[in-house]
């Protein structure tokens, strides 16, 4: 794969320098058999530095995992070497079985096929609750 | 359907409904002895709570019902493994309101969102506990005739204490309230309940260690206990246990006119000899409990038939 271009699939970018592998693994891209790049700390004037992923396959992307990573991320949609749209990401109201809930005694905790739901609460400080025990979500 | 798993899904003129209900249930009993003839609680405690449990019990037949339930883990199908959603469903098919009691938090959430019947929280975890804030609610507007413009000490288990979460979010809702937070540091109330509930509401509020210094400004004394089952280190719980003892000494700069709660059991966190101190409350507030949980019920149920 050359990473300077891909013919079909996405470009992930403007990720915070930084979030690139988390973005990776919550969406899942690892255990895909597609080729993907991850280019962590990139030069960027917008933001000092950046991360971007780049995926060369047509995969059903979940935007509101990239919205949760980070909300500032763009989403370029590749088709024939060609930028044909660029997607807009925001920060998702609900996140389901996205991230697990942290707290030991949260009834998902030993109950395994509940789904693991979080809600924003606190739009401005980017704040996720788990819905049935309203522990706050953590990234890591 | 209609549930009550957090104080706050419902709103305050709801709440203020509910204590007319219960108000009217102390002056006229006969009026609501057969209220719920032929209905059936199923009371399903996966983790021992006698006092809840038997509120709860006598709350059903003081109103004419019937109940049915388990009062430990063990002795339901949890212990074979049956998930609290399946447990919802098959209880929904034999009663006709739910009351759950379990140790993880969100379990009665779960439990309402497969119900096809009213569930009532009666305690998930160290997470909302509702009707024993129902509980303080009357008591309070019982010996104070008022929940605006008071001054709430709550005292010991800010962190783990579920009552103390459940009774901030309920009096925020409430003009000229102030609450003074006594505890330990180790157990002082979590940095959510301060942000977003004190803090973005405005409620001024004044944390501190120690309760005698507190204790003049006071007109609500809220006492808790330290609880051993919230802790998984037995060192910690054993240092903290002791951190707030109420004794009559300790009352003497008091108001006249305090009233003194707890949401029980107690250990030693209140010395027995404040029992015959006309500002001690809380055995009333268990009485309380009961006609609040049989108006509850009531609401429920008439609810339902819609």
């Amino acid at each position: 794969m050359n990473i300077d271009s891909i013919q079909n699939g996405f470009v992930i970018d403007h990720i915070a320098a930084g979030c690139g592998m988390k973005l990776y693994n919550l969406l899942g891209l690892d255990d895909l058999d597609v080729s993907v790049a991850i280019i962590k700390n990139v030069t960027s004037k917008k933001l000092g530095k950046k991360d971007i992923i780049k995926i060369d396959a047509v995969i059903p992307l979940d935007f509101d995992v990239i919205g949760f990573v980070d909300p500032e991320a763009t989403v370029n949609v590749i088709k024939d070497g060609k930028l044909v749209e660029k997607k807009a990401i925001c920060l998702p109201k609900k996140l389901t079985n996205v991230i697990k809930c942290k707290n030991p005694r949260c009834i998902t905790s030993c109950e395994q096929e509940l789904d693991n739901v979080f809600v924003l609460t606190d739009e401005n400080a980017k704040v996720y609750r788990c819905i049935y025990c309203e522990t706050k979500a953590k990234l890591s | 359907m209609r549930s009550l798993i957090d104080i706050l899904d419902f709103t305050v003129e709801e709440l203020e409904q509910l204590i007319a209900v219960a108000c009217d249930i102390i002056e006229n009993p006969d009026k609501y002895s057969e209220k719920c003839k032929g209905k059936k609680l199923a009371t399903l405690f996966f983790e021992p709570s006698t006092r809840t449990r038997l509120s709860f019990e006598a709350a059903m037949y003081e109103l004419g019902g019937n109940v049915i339930g388990f009062s430990e883990a063990k002795s339901s199908s949890a212990a074979k493994g049956e998930s609290v959603a399946d447990t919802a469903k098959v209880i929904s098919c034999y009663a006709d309101i739910i009351a759950m009691r379990h140790p993880k938090e969100g379990a009665a959430y779960v439990a309402a969102k497969n119900a096809t019947v009213p569930v009532i929280n009666a305690g998930d975890g160290g997470h909302c506990h509702p009707t024993q804030t129902l509980a303080d609610l009357l008591t309070i507007y019982r010996e104070k005739g008022r929940f605006s413009n008071i001054t709430v000490g709550l005292c010991g288990d800010l962190k783990f204490g579920r009552t103390v979460h459940s009774l901030i979010n309920a009096l925020s809702r409430y003009s000229g309230v102030k609450f003074i937070l006594i505890s330990p540091e180790e157990l002082k109330i979590p940095s959510y309940v301060k942000k977003d509930i004190l803090e973005k509401g405005n409620v001024p509020f004044v944390e501190t260690t120690d309760l005698e210094s507190a204790m003049p400004e006071l007109d609500i004394l809220y006492m808790t206990r330290v609880q051993r089952e919230r802790f998984f280190n037995e060192e910690d719980y054993l240092r903290l246990k002791d951190s707030y003892i109420l004794t009559p000494d300790k009352l003497l700069n008091a108001k006249k006119d305090l009233a003194i709660l707890h949401p029980l059991p107690r250990v030693n966190e209140i010395s027995v000899a404040i029992d015959s101190d006309p500002r001690a409350c809380y055995f009333k507030q268990v009485l309380n409990g009961k006609y609040m949980r049989m108006a509850l019920i009531l609401k429920l149920l008439e609810e339902a038939k819609r």
